[in-house]
């Protein structure tokens, strides 16, 4: 078993209005010194077997298919320790 | 002469399948209910996607829609000429399938928006749009969460030089969408998605704010008879 992490973040020149709409908040709430920020989606995907490249593989095919859309957004794969 | 046949999907959440089949049997089609979760396009000559919040807008708008059994059958069909428009949730999966070009994300002002709205037809190619003159200023209701246009430089260009951005809001841009874009078309034309709703606005009787839907209908039975 292996919990496999992908994280996917709109793309840096796409307008993040909920990002924004967070930002402007924090200061009402006496967060100070925050200049940005941005929101993006977390998924934890529990594989069978071992975090091998074919896993992997499979997991980014994933990311590439259905859990990011490439044309507004990116994604990294990253296996949890 | 039998009418021409056009297929109305529902997918769980869809909410605007019934006033989509209403307004095709309105123009004097047949409208002919597909299932998602049934992968038969029934020989329909043409498809409409209707609005809603399919799947519940998980993950994305459109983005598990785009993968239902019915789906599998309309993407190779649409690719090979079949016309598809899609409306809201519709323009949407359009989208998520790779059928039309760029995303639909959360309104730039983040609100949820629900009014009339004055579009400007930039094309009357299409079959869904042949009955508009270019240039016509028409209205008809939106309502969504997320109905901003993006697409990357290179895409919007290709879209503007290439004649295929087939409605632009007018009398202000309500979500952030990229160069007031409403709706666009692909390459060949037969695929259209708008986020406005012309199926809500064929009968006066309802309330709408003009009858203007129903040109997007006649538009496609035409199109269908004389094919």
């Amino acid at each position: 078993m292996a919990r496999v992490i992908v994280d996917v973040m709109l793309k840096p020149e796409i307008l993040d209005a909920q990002g924004q709409a967070i930002a402007r908040a924090l200061p009402r709430l006496g967060f100070s010194g925050v200049s940005a920020v941005r929101q993006g989606k977390r998924f934890e995907v529990e594989i069978d077997g071992p975090a091998d490249e074919t896993a992997l593989s499979d997991v980014r095919k994933m990311a590439e298919t259905l859990l990011a859309n490439t044309v507004i957004e990116d994604y990294t794969v990253t296996v949890e320790s | 002469m039998s009418a021409a046949r056009v297929g109305v999907v529902t997918f769980p959440g869809t909410l605007d399948d019934q006033d989509a089949a209403r307004a095709v049997r309105h123009a004097g089609g047949e409208a002919v209910p597909l299932w998602h979760a049934d992968p038969d396009l029934r020989g329909v000559d043409a498809v409409f996607l209707p609005g809603g919040f399919s799947y519940g807008d998980y993950l994305r708008c459109g983005a598990i829609s785009r993968f239902a059994p019915l789906m599998e059958e309309l993407i190779p069909a649409a690719r090979a000429g079949l016309p598809v428009l899609g409306t809201c949730n519709g323009f949407q999966i359009l989208c998520e399938a790779h059928l039309l070009p760029g995303a639909l994300m959360r309104n730039a002002g983040l609100h949820y928006i629900c009014r009339d709205q004055g579009i400007r037809v930039e094309s009357s190619t299409t079959p869904w749009t042949s009955d508009f003159t270019e240039g016509q200023e028409i209205v008809l209701p939106i309502k969504h969460g997320e109905g901003r246009y993006v697409a990357d430089e290179a895409t919007l260009g290709a879209l503007e030089a290439g004649g295929q951005v087939v409605f632009r809001y007018t009398g202000g841009n309500p979500n952030g969408s990229l160069n007031d874009i409403a709706g666009i078309r692909n390459e060949a034309g037969n695929i259209v998605g708008l986020m406005p709703h012309p199926e809500h606005a064929v009968e006066d009787l309802t309330g709408a704010p003009s009858t203007d839907g129903r040109a997007f209908f006649s538009s496609i039975l035409k199109k269908l008879v004389n094919a």
